[in-house]
């Protein structure tokens, strides 16, 4: 008789429940007849991305010691975890905010791409070997590529897929290769088996991680591998950006957090100046570019690339506040960021048309409650006091203050006075009209329904970004402990 | 206990304004009412207040962030007493100023100037250096738009170069915040202990530059003290310039003794100039705002002066002058806007002849004038005394400067004053309209009242600023990280 391995369930089950929930809404999308089919892609979906949260949740409870899952393949512990709650919120927001996407084609199997991209970033956060991260990273990213290109009547959707599919499959190349060169040089796959047998000054060794780090870069969207984004962002349907925009980062963050300091605390010195270089060139170029985008979801793109940045300097301090504050961050930014893709979403639909800032104008006084939700998430952005971004930011400066990198908090505050200028743009937009023109820009086919579903889910997300802010510190305490479960 | 409620009735008033759908007139009621209210818990507080106590009034405190030590508490000396109350005045003067206009979208607007007030009072009433930060940085939030969407034709402009010029400050501010914070473990101003290192220092002093404005940090001032509606404008010259007294009295002196006896001389410079410059300006300028603007920024720089002279007689009149200052400054800025209604324009050319058969404006103009011009025997001019004679012990020069600008006050004073009262209209002058109206007069008075009474006691604030009336010794007692 083979000897089976012990299968931790409760470890798999937030994964389980997002692959269950894609596979019945992709017999949804063939069994289900046409007019009941988005309403049970969506509940089905929806129940997964809940069903997960809440199993990752109790894995969260009882997991305060990490352990090692199927010969070291997967870590169960609190940071996977927590992270696998948050990508599961997010999944669920992006669930009802394209509720009201008014798409025709394909409903079921977006809905069932969603599930399956959810579940291998829900897996991904807590793979511990090369061989599941990569598995992982395909996973989701092969369902994000068909998701860009859902749309097969836009250009910019077919546009946005190939271009996330050459790209993307580059970056997964070179990931790829470099975890060729580590297993190559030590043997190992395990994150912690590749430590203890670690040949550090091995030239190979070092190029293989500097591999990896480069290809998860793609995927964090850090400069100079963020070439992508843009485009990607722009050309997707706007339910898609947001869920790649919070769910990616979220995933490739962490996973990337996990692998540096597990996998490589011997070579700290090394992959902290490295990151610390992505972070500058993330911010730099995330900010400057943002400034001359007129549409607003490049200039967001390119805001995820500068947030990128901010994200990378707690990744850089390599110390537990550090991975603490990337948690934290991540809580606010995610919310932020989603929500203001349901906006500029509704803002899309209403007017038929791609959003520029310009098409913002008037938006705050016609839709009371999303303009000012709209505002709350670019000052969360920008990270204003009154906003958990502001205590995001303020958390990753001082990780980094401490680790003894004062000139990042100075290049940092430049980054954040320089992204005012875009955040605050928009803000301006909303309310300030030149030349008072009332109804210069006009709703193509009149003003739709309000749309509660995509409603609720904008006011979640805003509880989120303003009440991280008031209660920072449970926040901090979860993040404290997922954190904790690393080796710092 | 009583602190948090004033902080906390605004920006609930605030909410409810937003949310709940009532007319523009209960919308306008319901703000007055909730400004009225703070004053009331202001009147209230003050009768229960004991100046003599080395404690903190009226203080709460609550864990907040404490992984990085930061934490809400609030509480307030005398000195934080009199500028809350600076802001309760000027706050119900200006919701009822802008109730007496008209403003169109009421809900918004009276929102969003209750959201102002009530994070004014967090920033006089904050002993965390974080805490003060974030509600520095809130009342941006309706400036922003208040100045942005309710104001004249070039106010985009005038917000932008604003916000632009207040950011830069509070950014560098907020490097330091985080460099002097970490650095003790705590956010907390009665633990943070002091610092030498001059790069923090400088973080916070342009920050305050910015806001008061110095020379030469005021090239926001001109457009967002015109271009805002008479009551945002009171708001602004009167009481947000009022945060950078707050951030030089109560952060940068107590916490950074090095750096302000390194740099004394270099800030009383500027300070000096920019009264200088300010009362050139003021002189020049072509429009009722104009002077009003630049006299608010020249008494900024007076007041500067006072605070950096770093002795009693300096730092009292500081606060004095801080209050004055922000009541005359507020008051003129209703004025001008009551006149511009009537005149349809405030261009000192095309004004003049209003005292005729309007005894009221007139003699509001005349006394707020007076207070301006430091008219011995007036409030201001114990302000601007004890101020001048408190820098005149750190260098008779900058008292110098000092005295010549108060001649310069009285020159741009009296040139306003018969601007806008007494010269003959040109023709195609504008026309006057009525007198004030009762309306107005209830807006006004109170402040002109207020005036008088400090006129005849002004020992009233000066006496009652720092415990014991020792403010040296009171700022240098904090230096020490107290547990």
């Amino acid at each position: 008789m083979i000897e089976t391995p012990h299968v931790d369930w409760l470890a798999l089950s937030p994964t389980l429940a997002l692959l269950g929930a894609a596979g019945v809404a992709l017999l949804g999308a063939v069994t289900v007849p046409g007019h009941a089919r988005r309403a049970f892609s969506a509940a089905v979906t929806g129940s997964g991305f809940i069903v997960s949260a809440v199993f990752a949740a109790i894995v969260f409870d009882r997991s305060a010691d990490p352990t090692m899952l199927l010969s070291e393949s997967m870590t169960r512990d609190r940071l996977g975890a927590l992270a696998a709650v948050i990508l599961a919120l997010i999944g669920l927001a992006v669930v009802l905010v394209s509720w009201g996407d008014g798409r025709r084609g394909h409903v079921g199997e977006y809905y069932a791409l969603l599930a399956a991209a959810g579940g291998g970033m829900v897996f991904i956060v807590s793979a511990s070997s090369l061989m599941t991260m990569f598995l992982a990273l395909e996973w989701f990213s092969i369902s994000l590529y068909v998701l860009c290109a859902l749309d097969t009547h836009r250009r910019e959707s077919l546009e946005a897929g190939l271009k996330y599919l050459i790209i993307g499959s580059f970056g997964s190349g070179v990931l790829l290769f470099g975890c060729a060169l580590v297993y190559g040089s030590t043997g190992q796959l395990g994150f912690s088996a590749i430590k203890e047998a670690t040949g550090a000054d091995d030239p190979l060794f070092v190029t293989g991680m500097a591999m990896i780090l480069a290809g998860l870069a793609f995927k964090v969207s850090a400069a100079p591998f963020h070439m992508w984004t843009p485009d990607v962002y722009q050309g997707a349907p706007t339910s898609v950006t947001a869920f790649m925009a919070g769910a990616t980062k979220v995933a490739a963050l962490v996973v990337t957090l996990r692998i540096l300091v597990t996998a490589f605390p011997e070579q700290a010195e090394i992959w902290s100046v490295a990151v610390a270089v992505l972070a500058v060139c993330s911010l730099a170029i995330g900010n400057l570019a943002a400034i001359a985008q007129r549409d607003v979801k490049r200039m967001l793109a390119y805001s995820s690339v500068s947030h990128a940045g901010f994200l990378l300097i707690a990744i850089a301090a390599n110390s537990e506040d550090g991975a603490t504050s990337l948690l934290y961050y991540l809580i606010p930014y995610a919310a932020a960021t989603v929500g203001a893709f349901a906006i500029v979403g509704a803002r899309e639909r209403e007017l038929g048309r791609p959003v520029s800032v310009a098409s913002l104008e008037g938006l705050g006084w016609e839709r009371p409650f999303l303009g000012a939700a709209l505002w709350a998430f670019m000052l969360s952005l920008a990270g204003f006091p009154l906003t958990g971004g502001f205590f995001g930011k303020l958390f990753v400066f001082s990780a980094i203050y401490e680790a003894g990198w004062w000139w990042l908090v100075v290049l940092g505050v430049l980054a954040t006075a320089l992204s005012l200028a875009y955040y605050l743009w928009v803000v301006r937009a909303l309310y300030m009209r030149p030349g008072e023109v009332r109804g210069a820009v006009v709703a193509a086919g009149g003003s739709p329904p309000r749309d509660l579903v995509l409603s609720s889910a904008v006011a979640a997300a805003l509880a989120v970004t303003v009440g991280s802010f008031f209660f920072v510190q449970p926040l901090v305490d979860l993040a404290r402990d997922a954190a904790a479960s690393l080796p710092l | 206990m009583l602190t948090t409620l004033l902080i906390v009735v605004p920006l609930a008033a605030a909410l409810v304004v937003w949310v709940l759908p009532l007319s523009d007139e209960s919308t306008a009621g319901l703000a007055l009412l909730a400004a009225l209210a703070e004053v009331g818990l202001w009147v209230g507080g003050a009768r229960n207040f004991d100046f003599s106590s080395q404690e903190q009034q009226y203080s709460a405190s609550r864990e907040w962030f404490s992984d990085l030590g930061i934490s809400y508490s609030v509480g307030l000396y005398g000195f934080q007493f009199w500028l809350v109350g600076l802001t309760v005045v000027v706050g119900a003067a200006a919701i009822g100023y802008g109730m007496w206009a008209g403003r169109e979208r009421p809900r918004a607007y009276f929102g969003l100037l209750l959201f102002l007030v009530g994070s004014l009072v967090g920033v006089f009433a904050s002993q965390d250096l974080l805490l003060f930060y974030v509600f520095f940085e809130a009342m941006l939030i309706p400036i922003y738009v208040l100045v942005g969407v309710w104001g004249g034709p070039a106010r985009v402009k005038a917000t932008v170069t604003f916000v632009l010029y207040t950011m830069f400050g509070s950014l560098l501010m907020l490097a330091s915040i985080i460099a002097f914070g970490i650095s003790q473990g705590t956010f907390e101003l009665a633990g943070l202990g002091t610092s030498s290192n001059d790069w923090v220092f400088l973080g916070f002093l342009v920050a305050f530059c910015v806001k008061a404005p110095l020379f030469p940090f005021h090239g926001w001032l001109r457009l967002a003290y015109t271009e805002s509606l008479p009551e945002v404008a009171a708001i602004l010259s009167g009481v947000v310039s009022k945060a950078a007294v707050f951030g030089f009295v109560w952060i940068v002196v107590p916490h950074f003794p090095g750096p302000v006896q390194d740099f004394r001389g270099l800030v009383l410079v500027l300070a000096a100039g920019t009264l200088a410059y300010g009362s050139l300006l003021a002189f020049r300028q072509p429009d009722i705002r104009g002077v009003v603007a630049y006299s608010s920024m020249a008494q900024m720089g007076l007041i500067v002066l006072g605070i950096f002279s770093v002795n009693d007689l300096g730092l009292d009149g500081a606060i004095l002058h801080s209050v004055n200052h922000g009541l005359v400054s507020a008051g003129f800025f209703l004025l001008a806007g009551m006149i511009e209604t009537r005149a349809g324009t405030g261009e000192l050319v095309r004004l003049g002849g209003l005292a005729k058969g309007r005894p009221a404006l007139a003699t509001v103009v005349i006394v707020l004038g007076m207070f301006t011009l430091a008219v011995p025997g007036s409030t201001n001019f114990a302000g601007e005394f004890a101020i001048l004679a408190g820098v005149f012990q750190r260098g008779w020069g900058y008292a110098a400067v000092g005295a010549a600008a108060i001649v310069l006050a009285a020159m741009y004073a009296l040139r306003l004053v018969s601007a806008i009262l007494h010269d003959r209209r040109s023709s195609g002058g504008a026309d006057g309209g009525t007198d004030l109206v009762g309306g107005e007069l209830v807006l006004v008075l109170p402040i002109v009242a207020i005036l008088v009474v400090l006129s005849a006691w002004p020992a009233l604030v000066t006496e009652r600023s720092f415990p014991l009336d020792q403010p040296t010794s009171f700022i240098t007692s904090q230096q020490e990280p107290a547990g």
